[in-house]
């Protein structure tokens, strides 16, 4: 917990929903699950002994299906719901204890929060919802509008500010949610399902500007998901919930690799992994790398460039680059073995090792 | 002899009632009186056993309290209490009173051709709406073409004060309700009351509590009948606020105040105008009642075609309530809409 890298720090997090949860908690923490203590003590477990570091600077996605418990732990995160037993520490501070004030003074300044449904109000302008944060905390328009009109400029929504909400589209919409959850200038973002409400395309540009903006500023953000592919293409670090438990939680290409449980399994199956997968995933660290090879690549390339890059031939080898220097080869023939998930390769090499 | 005596002497009672039959000192029914002329005491058969009421308890022992008992009861409690309630009430409604007044006495003073384009100016800036203030117009030329502008005008001002009392008292009201379900299911029943009890009935407790050339007296039924509306819309304005957004509130560290001010009472006003619009209407419709107790106005002129048959009177006078309400609905409506454009969800 004084680890300088942690930004929000979750411990034992319980939350058991019903009319009396302490002796329902007993029962769970002596290993009942969540079938058994909805259908005998009707208490529904919505989340189960979390433990999940969030660092500081980089895009936490926690991913599950409805039902996991998602985003009921986002919201503890900043107490909309308060848990049945454990703790969330964010700087150091154990925000359970917080007064009524403080948690007010919490919210209104270092964490912000981004809606699945928008959830704006419909009766101010867009440039007034932006600067919500700021009109909070007591400043007026005239103070806050630079402020609310650069952050709204920044996601693309320059000279909309006079504009009610429902004049815009839903894409529209959520850029100024992004907008207003920026002008709070809060070191912590929570995004619940913030694009889920949106189709396709617009959610793509919506993940590109949001990656975009963390290279820029480089916020603790919390993102909320039931899309693996989101998840992937935003997580630095990947939480993967089942029934309100972690099942796996680490590095998105560490758990896409090595899935530690068949639920996983399932779910990366679909997933085009040479997309998804980089370079550094899957070469080999060696620093030998004098051999002949076909060119230099990144390590940060998706799988899916080097094969474009190499048009198809599995007999080529090539050297990774890490900030200008050699870290590693990757051979054509691994690359695409770690296309195919983990079990079947697995069983493909013991079987060409024992043939 | 009468039908219950068994249950008395059956409790051991007898001594208690006195001698049976022995009406001494208790008060006659007309029952007993017929019996008395009639002057036949025949045994009841089992077909005409009477119901074991207060009356029929009483014929078998005299101790027991008949029914005009607890009428005349509730009378004398109510007249005993009256003073100390009095003592209460009577500074409180005061200034219904002096509202009342005032109002009437300006709509009284200030000159027909000065009040009707006030009155259309109102309108306009309610409604943004030249047919609106076109309707306005005509109904109010009408009415003071017939000789009863200044009947309108009694009626305009006891709803303005009345119906102002209603949202001043029962937003408030509402806005309780919609905070604490405990507070809901105590007022609920409340409500229900004061919208199904006839009006003459919370007429005649007033009547005893105050004089009736006192303005407050019908200033307090026409409150009492039409504050219903608007408390329920309040209350279910702000409870069908939508949550996201008040989560959103919460989430961005609103103070309860601030979310009630910024985020609720906005997200609920179509619904809150929608009760206000009521309640004007609902005061329209007790203004005649209201004039049983000497309220002026048109209602005045709907009596007097009850009263005296003038059927000409009693038809052209509630032409004019519904010209008036035609008005009163057509702008509050109009006003509902506008807010409704602005938030258009």
């Amino acid at each position: 917990m004084n680890d300088t890298n942690i930004k929000i720090s979750i411990r034992k997090l319980y939350k058991i929903f019903g009319n009396d949860p302490q002796p329902a908690l007993k029962l769970v923490m002596d290993g009942m699950g969540k079938t058994e203590l909805l259908e005998k003590h009707n208490h529904v477990l919505g989340l189960n002994d979390i433990n999940v570091d969030v660092p500081t600077g980089k895009t936490t996605v926690i991913m599950g299906l409805s039902g996991s418990g998602k985003s009921t732990l986002i919201r503890h995160l900043n107490r909309l719901i308060e848990p049945t037993a454990g703790e969330v520490w964010v700087d150091d501070e154990n925000i359970l204890e917080y007064s009524d004030t403080q948690l007010r003074q919490m919210r209104q300044h270092r964490m912000s929060m981004v809606f699945q449904k928008f959830a704006l109000l419909p009766h101010r302008t867009v440039l007034q919802n932006a600067g919500l944060a700021p009109a909070i905390a007591g400043q007026n328009e005239r103070k806050y509008a630079d402020e609310a009109r650069r952050w709204l400029d920044r996601v693309g929504l320059a000279g909309q500010g006079e504009q009610y909400p429902h004049q815009l589209s839903g894409g529209m919409q959520q850029r100024v949610g992004i907008a207003r959850a920026l002008t709070s200038n809060s070191d912590i973002m929570l995004m619940d399902e913030a694009f889920s409400a949106l189709d396709p395309l617009i959610r793509t540009d919506m993940q590109d500007l949001l990656n975009e903006l963390q290279e820029e500023l480089q916020k603790t953000v919390v993102f909320i998901t039931h899309d693996l592919d989101e998840a992937l293409k935003l997580a630095d670090h990947l939480v993967i919930l089942k029934d309100g438990s972690v099942v796996q939680q680490g590095e998105p290409q560490h758990i896409l690799l090595h899935p530690a449980a068949p639920y996983i399994e399932n779910f990366v199956a679909d997933i085009n992994r040479a997309r998804v997968l980089r370079v550094r995933s899957v070469m080999q660290t060696t620093l030998d790398t004098s051999h002949e090879c076909a060119g230099d690549i990144d390590h940060n390339d998706t799988l899916e460039s080097v094969i474009a890059r190499s048009e198809g031939d599995t007999s080529l080898s090539y050297r990774v680059m890490k900030n200008g220097k050699a870290v590693g080869m990757l051979d054509m023939r691994k690359l695409v073995r770690a296309l195919v998930p983990s079990e079947q390769s697995t069983d493909t090499e013991s079987a060409r090792r024992s043939g | 002899m009468a039908t219950y005596d068994f249950i008395f002497d059956g409790l051991g009672l007898r001594n208690w009632c006195g001698a049976s039959g022995d009406d001494s000192g208790g008060m006659t029914s007309m029952a007993q009186l017929l019996a008395q002329t009639s002057g036949s005491d025949t045994a009841v058969s089992h077909w005409e056993t009477p119901f074991p009421s207060m009356d029929a308890m009483h014929e078998a022992c005299t101790s027991f309290p008949q029914s005009r008992a607890l009428t005349s009861g509730l009378e004398e409690g109510f007249l005993s209490i009256k003073n100390s309630l009095k003592v209460v009430v009577d500074p409180l409604t005061q200034p219904l009173s002096w509202a009342l007044n005032e109002a009437l006495w300006v709509m009284q003073v200030v000159p027909w051709f000065i009040m009707i384009p006030v009155l259309m100016l109102i309108s306009y800036v309610v409604s943004r709406e030249w047919k609106l203030v076109g309707l306005v117009a005509v109904c109010f030329g009408f009415l003071g073409f017939v000789d009863y502008y200044t009947y309108t005008m009694q009626t305009l001002a006891i709803i303005f004060v009345c119906a102002l009392t209603c949202v001043v008292l029962g937003v408030p009201i509402g806005i309780a309700m919609s905070r604490s379900d405990r507070v809901q299911r105590t007022m609920i029943p409340i409500l229900d009351m004061l919208q199904t009890l006839p009006p003459f009935v919370y007429l005649i407790p007033l009547i005893f509590l105050f004089s009736v050339t006192e303005p407050k007296l019908y200033g307090i039924a026409i409150i009492l009948y039409a504050i219903v509306p608007v408390v329920r819309l309040t209350d279910l304005g702000i409870r069908l606020v939508d949550p996201d957004v008040t989560e959103a509130a919460d989430a961005f560290g609103m103070t309860k105040r601030q979310k009630l001010f910024n985020v609720q009472i906005p997200l609920a006003l179509p619904n809150i105008m929608a009760g206000v619009n009521q309640t004007i209407m609902m005061s329209l419709a007790m203004v005649v009642i209201a004039s049983l107790v000497s309220a002026p106005g048109l209602g005045v002129l709907v009596l007097r075609g009850i009263r005296s048959l003038e059927l000409g009177v009693g038809l052209l006078s509630g032409l004019g309530i519904v010209l008036l309400a035609i008005i009163l609905d057509r702008v509050t409506k109009a006003a509902l809409a506008r807010i409704n454009v602005s938030q258009s969800r």
